[in-house]
């Protein structure tokens, strides 16, 4: 059995390497095979699975590339992954790619859709628009009805029909993924110092680049080592994290957050993997499964709407509840709009609540450390000081 | 976006001053609302439904163009370092922080009276990302009830059946029962027929003063003229008479200008020669509007087509009109065809086309540093228009409502030197980009 460095080294290999070598392999195993990126937050990558398409999740180009290009297509006041992410295609880094798959989060993403068609006109381009409305008949219809055009798309691009069946299936071994995205994640939250962020953080990563199947083998070995590893516990406060649902920042930032004293014992990174709260049913219609999971089951992000307003920030101020977190850091990119337009009213419910937080900005890039450290580090005594005196 | 009353004394033609008095009329029938009990709408400018909201007796008030107004008045400044100064992050789009910032003023209508708390908020979501949230940050404050209209994007660069049934659907079963509920109105699809037959009017004479600008010269300026001329048609005028007056009003005045030969009125006086005939591309400056038109006019630089007269709605381009006989299915493709809720390839081929259309020597764009859904992807947008044209395009940085990211020099700078570079184009010369 592998132990957890030795998982985690093999998972840091992937994450390091923007050449996406692992993916490439894997298509290259066999002529027919296809695969189909997609950016934060959201595609059903069931339907890519029914079809025998690898997901492959782009989350920009991090902070060991050099973004030479990139920034000829964007103003300095615009965040950084949409220009990593298009250095990443004209440096051909994503040259074996036959669609990529832009969800509905923010006009960045948005309009990014547009230009890698101009960009690519060869390659299927979708945006693909989740809907706003959480009424079945109304926003579930229409989300039904999108599935089907994202089918038939990628129907086009392996050139053969994905049956029902095909999606049931794929249904099932996301359904299996999930459950051991959340087991990772609870296990993490039970023992954080056994599971430390910037590890599961990288796990979670892997599962944007190599077969679902493999990942879920992944997180099974994972968990299986971490129950039986011995690490120090350390006197840490326990926070959520908050706000880097796209963009992502560097590895050395969730190290720095730990360091400075603080375990996350909850973040948004990734959401794909957990968007889903539940199981998605493996009979009946599968589209209509899909879209009901969506509408009444999934998660809450800066990018979708909350009908009620009494229920905004329920969903995080229900997370610290279940996690017992003790505070919030809001850790956003600079310029993303969604997440620092929402801050402010989650941070009001916070408050409310009594809850403690704290916010910064970062970029996949940064590289000071130190005052993220500090403030991370003061945030974390405060909160220490504030249970010792109640 | 139309600011009449403080453009008093940059056209006196009667149909400013006839839109003034719609304007003036608006304001204090808003700001009465109170004493006379009439309910009022908040809601945005692109996707807005004035007709279906005036089938049930109530105002409509507009977040943006107050935040237009303060920033004309020069006073979005301090409204928006009061917001930042509340935690709103100094990232972000400066219309909300101008308008949130107002509000913890108490927010003041131009009348100087107190706006009314909305009885409804009306988020019809379209072309941006930014109004849902903005919206949700208006909902905290006001906590007043709240009808949602989510209207897909236009991806591929068509409406499809999906889209608009989503569209017409969430109409009939959300946003048309919850306007009934908060007005005590009942529904009228025959009042709504009659609202869409007056859009159809107004819009037919403003797609013809949009077109007049093909004419040589130019006899309006369809940037910074345009937004006044706008101003009816993307507000809470849309569907009324007044509207079909305005435009016809309008539309006599710049038959005149057509027929003695002159071009657009600027400022100060109408312009005299025109040298160099623009598309332009994004929102205008509004907090040094007066500077900024004037670093264009005093070059004979007129705008001949510019995207931001498309922001509430395009009419021009595919010949879009409000129909009586379609009502709910042509509010959706209203919203649907918005021009930020086309896609990237579509608005270059908009821009492509008016290049053609308007035989502009150029193309500029003003890029807003707070508005992600016009300027992320601007710079490509650039460089697409200046391949398919082979015309010099230029770029040029600043913001809507925000006087700290407006520096007078620099853009005058870059403006004189695309203007070289034009005159070099035209003397035969290859340009080079002023960006
Ligand atoms: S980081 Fe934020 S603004 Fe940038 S693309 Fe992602 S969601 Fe959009
Ligand atoms: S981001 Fe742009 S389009 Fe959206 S609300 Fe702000 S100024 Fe308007």
């Amino acid at each position: 059995m592998k132990n957890t460095s030795e998982i985690i080294e093999y998972c840091q290999e992937l994450y390091e390497d923007i050449d996406f070598t692992a993916t490439r392999k894997w298509k290259d195993a066999d002529p027919a095979r296809k695969v189909v990126g997609y950016m934060p937050v959201y595609v059903p990558r069931e339907l890519m699975h029914a079809g025998g398409i690898l997901s492959l999740g782009i989350l920009g180009g991090g902070d060991s590339m050099e973004v030479i290009h990139g920034d000829a297509y964007y103003q300095s006041y615009i965040c950084r992954i949409p220009r990593s992410t298009i250095e990443l295609a004209v440096t051909k880094r994503l040259d074996f790619v036959d669609g990529m798959l832009f969800p509905s989060i923010c006009d960045v993403i948005r309009n990014l859709s547009g230009m890698w068609k101009l960009l690519m006109p060869d390659v299927y381009v979708r945006y693909f628009d989740t809907p706003q409305n959480f009424i079945s008949g109304i926003g579930g219809d229409y989300y039904v009805n999108e599935l089907r055009e994202l089918k038939e798309g990628l129907e086009g691009i392996i050139g053969r029909e994905i049956t029902d069946d095909q999606i049931r299936n794929s249904i099932a071994v996301y359904n299996e993924n999930r459950r051991l995205v959340n087991a990772v994640y609870d296990f993490r939250t039970a023992e954080p110092w056994k599971a430390p962020s910037w590890e599961v953080y990288l796990l979670m990563r892997a599962g944007m680049v190599l077969p679902v199947e493999e990942h879920s083998q992944l997180m099974s070995d994972y968990l299986a080592a971490a129950v039986s590893e011995d690490k120090p516990m350390r006197d840490n406060c326990r926070i959520i994290l908050q706000g880097s649902f796209c963009e992502q920042p560097p590895l050395n930032l969730i190290k720095s957050i730990e360091l400075s004293g603080c375990y996350i014992v909850d973040d948004d990174y990734m959401l794909v993997t957990r968007w889903l709260l539940e199981d998605v049913p493996t009979d009946g219609d599968p589209l209509v499964n899909l879209s009901e999971a969506f509408i009444k089951h999934s998660g809450e992000t800066a990018a979708k709407y909350v009908p009620d307003a009494a229920d905004k920030g329920k969903f995080l101020i229900n997370a610290v509840k279940d996690k017992a977190a003790e505070g919030v850091i809001f850790a956003a990119p600079s310029f993303c709009d969604p997440a620092l337009l929402d801050r402010p009213m989650m941070a009001g419910a916070l408050s409310r609540t009594d809850i403690p937080y704290i916010s910064f900005k970062y970029a996949e890039n940064s590289g000071q450390m130190q005052p993220i450290r500090e403030q991370a580090g003061t945030f974390a005594d405060t909160i220490k000081l504030w249970s010792e005196a109640s | 976006m139309s600011p009449a009353d403080i453009n008093e004394d940059v056209i006196k033609e009667s149909s400013m001053l006839k839109q003034k008095e719609m304007i003036s009329a608006n304001y204090e029938k808003l700001t009465s609302a109170p004493e006379t009990g009439q309910k009022v709408a908040s809601t945005y400018v692109p996707g807005n439904l004035n007709e279906l909201i005036m089938c049930f007796d109530m105002l409509n008030n507009l977040p943006e163009i107050n935040a237009i107004q303060n920033g004309m008045r020069k006073q979005s400044g301090a409204m928006i370092q009061d917001a930042e100064k509340m935690g709103h992050s100094e990232d972000v789009c400066t219309y909300v922080k101008a308008d949130i910032g107002n509000m913890a003023k108490g927010a003041i209508a131009p009348n100087g009276k107190p706006m009314p708390v909305p009885d409804l908020l009306m988020l019809s979501y379209t072309g941006c990302f930014t109004f849902l949230k903005w919206f949700e940050l208006l909902r905290d404050q006001y906590g007043c009830r709240t009808a949602m209209l989510h209207v897909p994007y236009e991806g591929d660069g068509v409406i499809t059946a999906n889209m608009r049934d989503y569209v017409v659907k969430q109409l009939k079963e959300e946003v048309i029962p919850t306007f009934e509920e908060v007005s005590g109105v009942k529904f009228d699809i025959d009042r709504l027929r009659e609202n869409l037959k007056n859009s159809a009017k107004a819009e037919e004479d403003f797609v013809w003063v949009l077109e007049s600008a093909k004419n040589k010269p130019s006899p309006i300026d369809a940037y910074f003229g345009g937004v006044y001329y706008v101003g009816p048609i993307f507000t809470a005028f849309r569907g009324t008479t007044d509207a079909i007056d305005y435009y016809k009003i309008l539309r006599g005045e710049i038959e005149q200008r057509i027929a003695s030969g002159q071009g657009p009125i600027t400022p100060e006086g109408e312009m005299k020669e025109e040298k160099y005939r623009l598309v332009v591309e994004g929102p205008p400056n509004w907090t040094s509007f007066r500077e900024f038109w004037k670093m264009f006019y005093d070059e004979g630089a007129v705008v001949v087509s510019s995207t931001y007269t498309k922001v509430g709605g395009v009419y021009d381009y595919d010949g879009f009109r409000h129909d009586p006989d379609n009502p709910l299915e042509s509010l959706a493709d209203y919203c649907l065809g918005c021009y930020t809720n086309r896609n990237l390839p579509m608005r270059v081929d908009m821009i492509e086309k008016a290049m053609e259309e308007y035989q502009a020597d150029g193309f500029l764009i003003n890029s807003i540093k707070s508005c992600n859904s016009f300027s992320a992807g601007q710079l490509m947008m650039m460089r697409e228009v200046e391949n398919r044209t082979g015309k010099p395009a230029a770029f040029i940085e600043t913001d809507l409502v925000d006087p700290r990211y407006f520096s007078p020099a620099n853009v005058k700078n870059r403006l004189e030197s695309y203007f070289q570079m034009i005159d070099q184009k035209r003397a035969g010369g290859s340009p080079s980009r002023a960006a």
